[in-house]
């Protein structure tokens, strides 16, 4: 039981004003604040603190897209991941970039690496896809544990306690297996100066997917992006019988 | 001032300006006061005084840490998690 693959995907950050590129072809993303997905911090934090408590011995890394991704991996060495893996995707690939193409990445590289675990954020907060932990389980023919509020490892075996509809399930999978990270599952460390300045001695290799005999066609078209229908003001009555009128008016009552 | 203590309050100052770029009411509000902060303390020769004075700031960033998270992690539960929240307000009401 050795290594632990972790994605991590960069994002804008959760707390920018998104807006839709005037060509409604997608987001504006140049000049805005990105910083890796929370779920993704989650993931980290729970792989690193199996390695603390010494039930893995080496925890990856990895993130696909342009340079910039490095940023986000090595945010990922400064929360205690030993090494990265930065898989290079560009131009027209990067934004036809999709949960299957990731998936098959993850996939080669889990196989490439002998990984016990991937551990996957459950879904990205910019597509909110939700795919990604799924399709690398299937394409690996592993076990799954998705939406995992809480990891334990027995042995050769995973219990994991998924956050469902109406409650909690709790299951126990073998391992190599593909989990995903939900809110509960931990609390993420925050990346302070020290440890992002240890982090820079920790090395990122650089690989294509073709390297990984990944094909990144995609097929999905995004055909146009709108914003959400803007919210309508309310309105103010005076009286009881202003607001049964009204509702009757409105075809409500 | 001792040497060695002078390399910690050093990197002190370094550790909590990299952490207030983050803070909510920007990073200039944030810079200014933390030189405010450091300002006042100058003259502070003890060197056990200024060991209090660097918990202070120690206990300082796990703060921000703290505050960090929670601001992340308020806004996710409201956008992922709303129906739970609902359901939770909803308790004891008859549904249809």
């Amino acid at each position: 039981m050795s290594r632990v693959l972790v994605g991590v995907k960069r994002v804008i950050d959760y707390a920018v004003k998104i807006r839709v590129k005037p060509d409604h072809s997608g987001v504006v993303t140049d000049g805005v604040k990105h910083s890796m997905n929370p779920f993704c911090e989650i993931a980290v934090e729970e792989a690193v603190k199996l390695k603390e408590k010494k039930f893995i011995k080496e925890v990856v890394a990895v993130s696909c897209g342009p340079t910039q991704v490095t940023e986000t991996i090595r945010t990922a060495l400064a929360m205690g991941c030993d090494r990265g893996i930065h898989v290079e995707v560009s131009g027209k690939d990067y934004e036809a970039m999709g949960p299957l193409q990731i998936s098959k990445i993850f996939a080669a590289l889990a196989k490439k690496e002998e990984a016990s675990l991937v551990i996957l954020g459950k879904q990205a907060i910019d597509d909110d896809c939700n795919q990604t932990g799924q399709m690398t389980a299937a394409l690996l023919d592993w076990p799954q544990g998705t939406f995992a509020s809480e990891v334990t490892i027995d042995g050769e075996k995973v219990k994991v306690v998924r956050e469902i509809d109406g409650g909690l399930e709790t299951i126990k999978i073998s391992m190599p297996a593909v989990l995903t990270a939900d809110l509960r599952l931990n609390t993420p460390r925050y990346a302070t100066l020290p440890n992002i300045m240890k982090a820079k001695k920790k090395k990122i290799a650089t690989m294509k997917p073709a390297d990984l005999g990944v094909d990144m066609v995609s097929r999905v078209e995004v055909l146009r992006v709108d914003e959400p229908p803007t919210r309508l003001a309310g309105v103010k009555v005076e009286t009881v019988d202003d607001l049964v009128a009204k509702l009757k008016a409105n075809g409500t009552i | 001032m001792a040497n060695p203590l002078r390399r910690e309050v050093r990197q002190l100052y370094k550790n909590l300006l990299h952490l207030g770029r983050e803070y909510p009411q920007g990073a200039d509000y944030f810079r200014k006061r933390l030189n405010s902060a450091f300002m006042k303390n100058k003259d502070v020769t003890d060197p056990k005084e200024i060991r209090k004075l660097v918990d202070c700031g120690e206990a300082v960033i796990k703060e921000l840490g703290t505050l960090y998270y929670l601001r992340e992690y308020s806004a996710m539960k409201k956008r992922f998690y709303e129906e739970e929240l609902s359901a939770m307000l909803n308790m004891g009401r008859p549904t249809d």
